[in-house]
C-alpha cells in the first residue's frame, strides 16, 4: 500500500514531465501554433494555483476565496523588484529572485489573511478572505508605484513563453513536489487531522494555529511566485483582472479535480484552459457550452455509479500491486 | 510556570502498588460554572501513577465536564488540577496533552478521512523530529523518523490486534474497532494518564471482557494511570480500584468498589430514595 502511493505521486510526476517534454519540444522546434504558445504560461500558473490552493481547500478544510489577491501580490511586487534589476541581472536570476520576492510578500499577505483564519471557520472565513482579496485588488489599484487603474507597464520585462517556460515548468514541479510531500508528512498530517476533527486534534497536542497559519501563508507564497511569471508574460497587468471571479475559477479547479488530489487539480487546471479554446467552434455559445460541459463535469464525478466503478478501479490496482508485493 | 505544591489532605485512595509514590493526578476543589449553574463544584480527587479509577453518576451527573476540565476544553472556574505536581491553570488542551493527559470522547470523534494508520501517527507528531521544511522536503530525518513512526503505530495496533486495519479509512472501520483506535491514539501521545469516556459504550459483554483485559494490560504495560467514566457497572467494578460517584455536579462518595456498592447515597442516586414505610 505505501508503494502504492509512493507509485502513484511519482506517477503523476511523469506524466506532468512528459507532457511538458512534448510541449517544449514542440515549442522550441516551431511546431506549435501560436494559440497554443500563448496558452503555456497562463495554463501553467493555474495548475500551480490550482494545486496550492488544494491545500487550503482540500487538505485543511477551509474555504478561501482570496487566491487571486495572493497571487496580484506575487505578481506586483515581483515584477516592480523585476523590472527594478531589469539592467543590473541577467534574466534567469533576475527572474528567480523576482519569483522569490513575489512569494514572499504574498506569504506576508497569507499571513495576514490567516490570522482571521484562527478565529473563522466555513462560510464565514470564506466571507473574510473573499473580502481580503477584493481589498488587496483595490489597494493595488490604489497605488500610484503599481500604475494605477491603467495597470502596470511590464513591457520592459515581457518575456516570451519560450523564454518563461522553463521557469514554469521549475515552479509547477517544485508546487507539486512540495505539496506531495507535505500530504505525506507529520505537517500534513496535523492539517488533515484539523480538517476532520479539531477537537481531537487539540486534544492529542497538535498546534492548531501553527498548522493553520502555515497552510495560508505557503499556499499564498506558491500563489506569489505563480502571479510573478504571469506578470511577465503579458505587456501590461491591471490589478482589476485578479477579482473575486478569478479566485473563483481556482476554486472550480479544485473543485473539479477533487479536493485534495494533487493529479486532479492539475488535470482539471489543464482541461478547464484549453477548453475555452476547444470551444471556439461554438462561436457565441462558447461560454454557455463551458458551463455545461463544467456542470456535466460535476455532475459525472458525484454520479454514485460512476464512484463505484472508480473504486473498483482502485481496489484493482492495489491488489495487483499488493500481489506483486 | 514554577510548579507548585499545594499540601493536601490525604484523599486518595492509593493502590499498594502506588504505595509512597506521588500522585499524577490531583484535583483539588476543582468547579466550573456555566452562568448560574454550578456544572462541577468541588471535585476533589487524586489518582496514583498506575490506578485504574473509575467515574460514574446519573445521566448528567457532570462526569464528561470533568474531563473537558482536565483536558482544558473548560477553563475551571474554580480549584487547581495538578498534573505530576504541575499546575495546569496556564495550559491549552494541546499544551495539556503534550504534558500528559489523553483522552477519547463519549461520541467517536476520529480523523474519519484518514487512515488507521495516519490517525495514529497524527498522534505522534510531537516526538517526530522534523519540521515544516522537512515536511515540504522529505530531507533530513525524515525518512527515519517516519520509519520509527510507522514502527510505533504498528506495535500499538497490535495491543488490540489491528494491524490489518492499518491502511483502512478510519471512518470505515466498524463501531467497535473505532473505539478501540480511539484508546490507541490517545495512547500514542505517550500519556500519564489516560482518560476514557465511556470505552465500552455500545459494545457487547464479550467486547467489553476484552476492553477490560486491554485496559489492565495497557496499565502494566505503560505503568501509566487510567481514569474512566463507564455506566457498564460489571467493567467499573471489575477493574478499578477507586471510584469516585458524582451527582449533580457533587462527589458523593468515593471508594474501593466494595465501599461504593454498599454505600447508601450512591443507591439514592441511582435508584432515588427508599420511601418512607
Amino acid at each position: 500500500m505505501k508503494k502504492k502511493h509512493v507509485s502513484k505521486n511519482v506517477l503523476t510526476l511523469c506524466a506532468v514531465a512528459v507532457l511538458y517534454a512534448v510541449i517544449a519540444y514542440m515549442l522550441y522546434s516551431g511546431g506549435l501554433k501560436r494559440q497554443v504558445t500563448n496558452m503555456l504560461i497562463p495554463t501553467s500558473v493555474y495548475i500551480v494555483l490550482a494545486v496550492s490552493l488544494n491545500l487550503v481547500v482540500g487538505l485543511l478544510g477551509e474555504l478561501s476565496l482570496g487566491h487571486a489577491g495572493f497571487m496580484s501580490v506575487g505578481l506586483f511586487s515581483g515584477c516592480l523588484v523585476s523590472i527594478a534589476l531589469v539592467d543590473v541581472l541577467p534574466t534567469p536570476l533576475r527572474i528567480v529572485i523576482s519569483m522569490i520576492v513575489g512569494g514572499l510578500f504574498a506569504a506576508v499577505a497569507g499571513l495576514i489573511v490567516g490570522l482571521p483564519a484562527l478565529r473563522l471557520k466555513g462560510d464565514y472565513l470564506a466571507i473574510v478572505t473573499l473580502a481580503c482579496g477584493e481589498i488587496i485588488k483595490n489597494v493595488i489599484t490604489n497605488l500610484d508605484i503599481t500604475g494605477g487603474p491603467i495597470g502596470l507597464n511590464t513591457k520592459p520585462i515581457y518575456t516570451g513563453a519560450k523564454g518563461l517556460l522553463p521557469y514554469a515548468i521549475a515552479l509547477v514541479f517544485v508546487t507539486v513536489i512540495v505539496m506531495m510531500n507535505l500530504k505525506k508528512s507529520k505537517i500534513g498530517r496535523e492539517i488533515m487531522a484539523i480538517r476532520d476533527n479539531r477537537i481531537a486534534a487539540e486534544s492529542i497536542g497538535i498546534n492548531i494555529t501553527y498548522c493553520k497559519l502555515a497552510v495560508f501563508i505557503i499556499a499564498a507564497f506558491f500563489a506569489g511566485a505563480a502571479g510573478c511569471i504571469y506578470g511577465h508574460a503579458f505587456a501590461n497587468v491591471k490589478a482589476a483582472s485578479f477579482d473575486y471571479n478569478m479566485s473563483i475559477e481556482i476554486l472550480v479547479l479544485v473543485v473539479l479535480g477533487g479536493m485534495g488530489s494533487v493529479s486532479g487539480s492539475i488535470i482539471a487546471a489543464i482541461v478547464l484552459s484549453v477548453l475555452p479554446e476547444a470551444l471556439r467552434g461554438f462561436s457565441d455559445y462558447r461560454m454557455l457550452a463551458y458551463a455545461i460541459v463544467l456542470i456535466l463535469v460535476m455532475l459525472m464525478s458525484n454520479n454514485p455509479r460512476i464512484k463505484a466503478l472508480r473504486e473498483k478501479l482502485k481496489l484493482r490496482r492495489s491488489g495487483r500491486k499488493e500481489g506483486a508485493a | 510556570m514554577t510548579p507548585q505544591l499545594i499540601p493536601v489532605p490525604s484523599r486518595g485512595l492509593f493502590t499498594e502498588r502506588d504505595a509512597g509514590k506521588k500522585p499524577v493526578l490531583e484535583c483539588v476543589n476543582l468547579g466550573i460554572n456555566f452562568g448560574g449553574l454550578a456544572a462541577v463544584e468541588d471535585f476533589n480527587i487524586m489518582l496514583g501513577p498506575t490506578e485504574i479509577s473509575g467515574l460514574i453518576g446519573p445521566n448528567g451527573a457532570g462526569k464528561t465536564t470533568i474531563f473537558n476540565l482536565l483536558t482544558k476544553v473548560y477553563q475551571p472556574t474554580h480549584g487547581t488540577i495538578l498534573l505530576d505536581g504541575i499546575d495546569t491553570y496556564a495550559m491549552n488542551t494541546a499544551q495539556v496533552n503534550r504534558a500528559g493527559i489523553a483522552r477519547t470522547f463519549q461520541n467517536i470523534r476520529l480523523f474519519s478521512n484518514m487512515t488507521v494508520e495516519q490517525n495514529i501517527t497524527a498522534a505522534m507528531s510531537v516526538d517526530i523530529k522534523y519540521g515544516l521544511i522537512g515536511s515540504m522536503t522529505h530531507m533530513g530525518r525524515y525518512k527515519a523518523e517516519e520509519k520509527s513512526a510507522r514502527e510505533r503505530a504498528m506495535k500499538l495496533l497490535s495491543i488490540f490486534n489491528m494491524e490489518g486495519y492499518a491502511k483502512s479509512k478510519a471512518g470505515s472501520l466498524p463501531y467497535g474497532a473505532q473505539r478501540r483506535l480511539e484508546i490507541l491514539r490517545a495512547l500514542a501521545t505517550d500519556p500519564k494518564v489516560l482518560l476514557l469516556d465511556e470505552p465500552a459504550a455500545g459494545m457487547n459483554p464479550h467486547e467489553t471482557a476484552e476492553l477490560m483485559e486491554n485496559i489492565l494490560k495497557i496499565r502494566d504495560e505503560f505503568q501509566i494511570a487510567v481514569l474512566l467514566i463507564e455506566h457498564d457497572m460489571s467493567l467499573v467494578m471489575n477493574i478499578c480500584e477507586g471510584i469516585a460517584v458524582l451527582n449533580f455536579g457533587k462527589l458523593i462518595a468515593k471508594g474501593s468498589p466494595e465501599e461504593i456498592q454498599a454505600n447508601p447515597d450512591v443507591i439514592e442516586a441511582y435508584l432515588g430514595k427508599k420511601k418512607e414505610a
